[in-house]
């Protein structure tokens, strides 16, 4: 998680500040709600320490899991612990990261190196996380497997002029070992079906590897009044054939205490080559797959937030320099372009596609220190 | 743990050799510090949330295909 332990930006360590957070995901089905408390502090002039404890309360129904399985319950733990170091120009950051849920372990380990350069207008960072995963299967206590990952990332921060502030970030991710969902399976076409449906389910089979490659870039740029806008852009390509395109523009608006942010941001992908919403027959292909989030889809999301400063330098309380509150929605529209919504109960060949709205809302507690 | 010296000096050697450099230039930047107090107001802090950034970046995993490009992210699935 070195998103959670801030942007690099070497030169100077992170500001000490402590983040108290809700989240509630809610839409299509699935309800999925914890904190996030996150805790910085420096620790001499040259260290500073992170912690983040982040909890998932899941309560699903979903399409996959109401077309082909019950819905549960379950809760996901996710503890980081991060320190970084300073010294001139360079910051060095070492985190760890353990998420435990009853059929899914991962430890995460992540390493990363900021130098600042050329009187501190260019920052270069270079990255490396290694992920051991072990994926389990309710109700079946010999499932056990491996998962592998390893991502290597440079990123770039360039201030521009005295208005605009960019940063390209490329990253390499590769995975290996048991890739699937054990829960999901595929639908095939089955005329002898029992239940007259049509179509019959098998389990899954992915590639035991994937690698992926992303850019991403943003710029945001300070307007003649003062307000912010951003717009930044990603471009993703893996092993399994997806491509995705995703763009935002971000606009934030200053007011008295308050700070308004308005976002838009649009994704577009392909599907896996391994993606069917309906195989011809059973085992049809060498490697197969029906995870909605493999299929063609386009993603839409409007997001507002506003944040109100409640405290500042002027008025102090105690240790704390500055305190906020900030609330936010995300309006997540999903549409599938190739993966039906079998709830329909339409002949085979007739249902419609599926369609997922979510709301994603935020509120968080900030204080700096 | 092979593999993550093996990264370590991947990455701290180019950096040792790119740090040296630049410490070596008299280097004239051209936005000057005393010309950086915009970029130095809130509003243009690249990740003003951290906490929220790192959860968003969850969600969009979980429910699409493309990942990364944005730093990396570790921990569990979350995603049935």
């Amino acid at each position: 998680m070195l998103m959670a332990f801030g942007t690099a930006h070497s030169g100077v360590l992170p500001e000490d500040r402590t983040d108290i957070l809700y989240h509630l995901y809610d839409g299509g089905g699935v309800e999925i709600d914890g904190p996030s408390i996150l805790v910085r502090k420096q620790v001499g002039k040259s260290l500073s320490v992170v912690g983040n404890y982040y909890v998932d309360m899941v309560s699903s129904a979903s399409i996959d899991v109401i077309t082909t399985a019950s819905p549960y319950t379950e809760e996901r733990e996710q503890w980081s612990l991060g320190i970084d170091y300073l010294r001139g120009n360079t910051t060095m950051r070492v985190g760890y990261t353990s998420s435990e849920e009853s059929d899914y372990d991962a430890a995460t380990y992540n390493f990363s190196v900021s130098q600042d350069m050329f009187g501190d207008l260019t920052t270069l960072t270079l990255s490396y996380a290694l992920g051991d995963d072990i994926v389990r299967k309710s109700g079946d206590d010999t499932f056990e497997k491996n998962l592998d990952k390893q991502i290597y990332g440079i990123g770039l921060t360039q201030i521009l002029t005295k208005n605009l502030i960019a940063t390209l970030n490329f990253e390499t991710m590769t995975d290996e070992g048991y890739l699937n969902n054990p829960y999901r399976t595929v639908r095939y076409f089955d005329a002898s079906d029992l239940l007259g449906r049509g179509y019959g389910y098998e389990e899954e089979l992915y590639p035991n590897t994937r690698t992926s490659n992303a850019l991403g870039m943003r710029a945001r740029y300070f307007l003649p009044y003062r307000a912010a806008v951003e717009g930044e852009y990603r471009y993703f390509i893996d092993t399994w054939d997806i491509e995705s395109h995703t763009a935002a523009l971000t606009y934030i608006h200053p007011w008295k205490d308050f700070t308004f942010t308005g976002k838009f941001r649009y994704h577009d992908q392909t599907g896996a080559h391994f993606y069917s919403d309906l195989f011809p027959r059973s085992q049809a292909t060498n490697f197969r797959g029906r995870d909605k989030e493999l299929s063609p889809l386009t993603s839409y999301t409007f997001k507002l937030k506003a944040a109100y400063t409640f405290l500042n330098e002027n008025q102090s309380w105690g240790f704390l320099k500055k305190g906020s509150v900030t609330a936010s929605i995300d309006m997540l529209h999903i549409d599938f372009h190739d993966f039906s919504d079998l709830t329909a109960l339409a002949p085979i060949g007739d249902e419609p596609l599926y369609k997922l709205d979510a709301d994603v809302f935020q509120i968080f507690f900030s204080f700096w220190y | 743990m092979e593999k993550i010296f093996l990264a370590i000096g991947r990455i701290v050697l180019p950096l040792l050799v790119i740090g040296g450099l630049s410490g070596c230039s008299n280097f004239e930047p051209w936005v000057k510090p005393y010309e950086r107090d915009k970029l130095a107001d809130p509003i243009m802090a690249l990740d003003g949330d951290p906490v929220s950034t790192s959860y968003l970046q969850h969600v969009y995993e979980s429910r699409e295909g493309a990942r990364g490009g944005e730093g990396a992210a570790g921990g569990g699935c979350g995603c049935n």
